[in-house]
């Protein structure tokens, strides 16, 4: 068994794993990632392409402003389209309750830099005047964004590699071990060890195990967002319009397609990694696109899909060092936010790494909050999702 | 009471529904289209005078024995026509009629969804006047209308010189161009004399009537490209001795043979292997039809095997439906008769070659997908063994090949080949893209849900 | 021997056997059009004109492809009723047909 060394390992190549790979790459650490498929395959890569910074936990958003920056910078950067949209981004108030919601939040962002405008109904179908009467107000925020995807793993890998990153797909790991001084060796199904003095856990929707692995149990459990797409459509639409509730969001992608994702999420089987989306799901969601969207009732759907996501009970990621073993950082379960700070996830898991600290807050995520049992919310999370993930998943 | 869905109406799916019936079971039998017959017993559209007779001839009979048999069916099933199967999911066949969705639960599904063209992009196929050979001869059974009045008929398949046939008795100035050489053919023929010999009489007695007919026809050639602007006006190609020509018409039936439409049995759970002699997936299905957990399979959807195969394959696999639920079943000689029909088919594999090596080769220009306008030179730039899409289904999410309104079906098998070349794997078994839902576009409108939101 | 190529034809389809049922007015692409019951909206359409659509891309003229329903290529707009396939729909009196976008898509 032949062995590699490096500064920094990583576990999983979904946006997490590459963005770290990356900025690890440019502040010239050696850097190994093992994936065992490929780069950006499960959910970093069907997801929304949502960059989203209105309506986030309030405490995250220095992360996810910190990310705008270095999305806005991105292709210029690594020199390749990841289809960066600054479109902006509308929640759409369907309840007084929702208009209550919109407001809080309008006045609550503003201290931590993100400006958004509140519109009246009127002026809401001024500006989309597609939309549903349902719509009765809504949130502009114009530095809002989208990507698409399916592109933005490889790019990125493809980017840390040329600082000399080490990207290895299609490469399974087997055990991890810690050795007498706190190195690491991970042991893999190709042939190889790799030893490392960092590691980072960034396997995603399975990354929990190897948490617990190092005493660090948390209640994470698999869902899989529901996404849709139409044929393509002459161009009506720039910004991604956001039910407040996310009971249904869409946008027009470069091509005329418009995508269509909505809660609640389904369940998914992680261990076999094969996802079908539940026709009654894709079903309310199209009811629901031709309430908010009625002109689209004439549209086709012409693909269907989901993916395996990490989840929380309080909606928060994993993200930090670990608590009980130097050398170690979890970043895992993002709660279906992850897309849009990913590329700050990064550069804060780089500065942990070589710096040994970050300016950006990064507490509220810590792995140890799971220490005491959490209850789930259920009756807030049952918009979010479908009840038999909420009974199967999570005890009272 | 046991409740059988059987999905489409064509040989297979009609000779399992009639066998299923007679030993008293409950049967739905769904078809996309208005009528029964698939695409081999396609009838005329109400009210189209069309002579049968004169269009199919010795075939006629068949034609006429299988509506018959249908008008007798059809009062003692569920018959579902204009019914869509978009989705399989939880022991529940997805489907929109009348413009809006449902959900029927079956505890057995057979399925005998039929085939389509398979189709080698190549320069100008995506003009107007360029048609699908099984397309061409569907306008003519069901509309009464040709594709054109000077029509060439060309790639490789048998059913090229059945449509030729057919389009010359009525009226139309055919030339047939056939990709695969002579020798090929030749060295089929003791396997198809051995399995079927009345086939092989009737395939050559085609070529013949065309050829006493004085029609161009031409075997071995190489296809450069459909020519013209706003439509085609020609077809340019090389013939076996390497001159190049250019054959003026306005109108092209093109086609390499069928391909399962496999996509539903996909979705329904069955796993998928790879013909080596086709260099396509078919569902994995024993002998008779199974795919085990109540689905079965028949018909060309099942393995190419033409009309005749299809109806026994549809007796068996309802046989083993039956044998499967605890009933008694003789199968007598039909599983050998159906190894045998499907044997000369794999000797028409041979006669009638689907090109790999030109589609791994084809210009970076041409347009593979149709749908999405993507080309081969789009599909090999992302092809990379690390950090490029290492196979078909990561190629589709980085260029969008395969992601259209027809969900990979015209340019799958050709972006399989060009992926696998490019990526140095062309003798491993291809990729496939794999099938998601909807199997077909699906209306928004057809979604009438109870939904309390917001 | 090279053929000097033709003008494309202003139709596409050609009739060899009589449609005898009772005619259905359409209005394609605000022509109107007599078709026969039976036909489909694609016959009736290529009947009179030599293409059903533009690439949504690339702008090319598209006339249908695979003929039974599979290919989608012949994608047309309807007034009132979804976007769908000429090939497999059957043409019924008053039906508005579009190969482009409709006026009036848009609120």
């Amino acid at each position: 068994m032949s062995s590699v060394t490096a500064d920094v390992g990583i576990i999983g190549g979904g946006l997490t794993g590459c963005a770290t790979a990356y900025h690890l790459a440019r502040r010239g650490a050696r850097v190994v990632l093992l994936e065992r498929g490929f780069v950006g395959a499960q959910s970093s890569g069907v997801n929304f392409g949502n960059l989203r910074l209105q309506g986030r936990y309030l405490r995250q958003l220095p992360l996810a402003l910190r990310a705008q920056r270095l999305w806005e910078e991105l292709e210029a950067e690594i020199g390749e389209s990841v289809e960066f949209s600054q479109t902006g981004h509308v929640l759409a108030a369907v309840t007084p309750a929702h208009v209550a919601e919109i407001e809080t939040h309008a006045v609550d962002c503003k201290p931590y830099g993100l400006d958004v405008e509140i519109l009246d109904r009127r002026e809401t179908l001024r500006r989309w005047p597609f939309l549903g009467e349902i719509v009765i107000g809504s949130s502009w925020s114009p530095r809002d964004a989208t990507v698409n995807s399916r592109l933005v793993c490889p790019a990125l890998a493809r980017a840390a590699r040329r600082h000399g990153a080490d990207i290895r797909e299609q490469v399974s790991v087997t055990a991890v071990e810690q050795a007498a001084g706190g190195a690491f060796r991970v042991v893999t199904d190709q042939g190889f060890v790799l030893d490392c003095g960092h590691l980072v856990n960034a396997a995603g929707a399975w990354a929990a195990p190897l948490a617990a692995q190092f005493g660090e149990e948390v209640p994470a459990f698999a869902a899989g967002p529901v996404q849709m797409v139409t044929e393509p459509l002459p161009r009506f639409l720039d910004p991604v319009i956001h039910a407040v509730d996310g009971g249904i969001l869409f946008r027009q992608t470069a091509r005329g397609n418009v995508l269509i994702a909505g809660h609640p999420r389904v369940p998914v089987d992680a261990e076999s990694r094969r996802t079908r989306v539940p026709p009654q799901k894709a079903t309310i969601n199209m009811a629901r696109l031709a309430k908010i969207a009625p002109f689209l009732r004439t549209q086709n759907i012409i693909r269907m899909w989901t993916g395996i996501e990490g989840y929380l009970p309080d909606m928060l990621p994993v993200f930090g060092p670990s608590r009980t073993t130097p050398g170690l950082l979890h970043a895992f379960a993002f709660c279906g936010h992850g897309l849009q700070i990913g590329p700050a996830v990064g550069a804060v898991l780089a500065e942990l790494i070589l710096d040994g600290g970050t300016q950006t807050p990064i507490g509220d995520f810590a792995i140890d909050r799971f220490r005491t049992p959490m209850a789930a919310d259920k009756a807030k999370l049952k918009h979010e999702f479908d009840m038999e993930i909420l009974d199967r998943k999570m005890p009272n | 009471m046991t409740r059988i869905v059987v999905v489409g109406a064509g040989p297979a799916g009609v000779a399992a529904a009639t066998l299923l019936v007679e030993r008293g079971a409950d049967v739905t039998l769904i078809e996309e289209r208005a009528q029964p017959g698939g695409q081999v017993w396609r009838a005329p559209a109400p009210g189209l005078a069309l002579d049968m007779d004169r269009l199919l001839r010795g075939d006629s009979e068949g034609f006429r024995r299988f509506h018959a048999g249908f008008a007798v069916l059809r009062p003692r099933i569920d018959w579902r026509p204009e019914t869509l199967v978009w989705n399989v999911h939880g022991g529940t066949v997805q489907i929109v009629a009348g413009g809006a969705q449902q959900a029927l639960p079956y505890d057995a599904l057979l399925l005998a969804t039929g085939a389509t063209d398979r189709i080698a992009p190549i320069p100008g196929w995506t003009l107007p006047g360029v048609f699908a050979l099984g397309g061409a001869q569907a306008v003519l059974k069901d509309q009464g209308c040709l594709i054109g009045r000077e029509v060439v008929f060309c790639g490789s398949s048998p059913l090229l010189f059945l449509a030729a046939v057919q389009y010359a008795r009525f009226g139309a100035a055919v030339t047939v161009l056939d990709t695969t050489p002579l020798g090929a053919k030749i060295s089929a023929v003791p396997g198809l004399a051995a399995s079927a010999p009345r086939q092989l009489a009737k395939g050559i007695g085609l070529m013949a009537a065309l050829r006493r007919q004085g029609r161009p026809m031409h075997l071995g050639v190489t296809l450069l490209g459909f020519e013209g602007s706003g439509g085609v006006t020609g077809v340019r190609w090389r013939d076996a001795r390497g001159v190049e020509r250019v054959t003026a018409c306005d109108a092209v039936a093109y086609g390499h043979g069928l391909r399962p439409e496999s996509q539903l049995a996909e979705i329904a759970g069955a796993s998928l292997r790879f013909d080596r002699l086709r260099r396509f997936h078919a569902p994995e299905a024993d002998a008779l039809g199974r795919c085990g957990n109540g689905l079965y399979v028949a018909g060309d959807g099942a393995a190419i095997g033409g009309a005749e195969a299809a109806e026994v394959s549809g007796r068996l696999a309802a046989m083993a439906l039956l044998a499967d639920r605890g009933e008694s079943v003789e199968f007598g000689a039909l599983p050998e008769r159906l190894a045998r029909l499907r044997r000369f088919q794999d000797g028409l594999a041979r006669a009638f070659a689907w090109p790999h090596a030109q589609v791994a080769a084809l210009a970076d220009g041409v347009t593979v997908c149709r749908c999405e306008q993507i080309t081969a030179g789009e599909v090999r730039a992302v092809l990379a063994p690390q950090l490029g899409a290492a196979e078909v289904n990561r190629m589709k999410a980085a260029t969008r090949c395969g992601m259209g309104r027809c969900q990979g079906r015209y340019c799958g098998h050709a972006a399989a080949e060009i992926t696998a070349a490019a990526l140095g794997r062309a003798d491993a078994p291809l990729d496939r893209l794999r099938a998601q839902p909807p199997v077909k576009p699906l209306p928004i409108a057809s979604a009438l849900v109870e939904d309390d939101w917001p | 021997m090279a053929a000097a190529p033709s003008d494309p034809p202003r139709q596409r389809l050609l009739r060899v056997a009589a449609c005898t049922g009772p005619e259905v007015a359409l209005v394609v692409d605000g022509q109107a059009v007599t078709a026969r019951e039976g036909e489909s909206v694609l016959s009736a359409v290529l009947g009179v004109v030599d293409h059903l659509r533009l690439h949504e891309v690339s702008g090319e003229l598209r006339a249908g492809f695979c003929l039974m329903g599979a290919c989608q290529d012949c994608w047309v707009w309807f007034a009132d009723a979804p976007r769908g396939r000429a090939c497999t729909t059957p043409v019924r009196e008053g039906m508005q047909v579009f190969t482009r976008p409709p006026p009036g898509l848009l609120p």
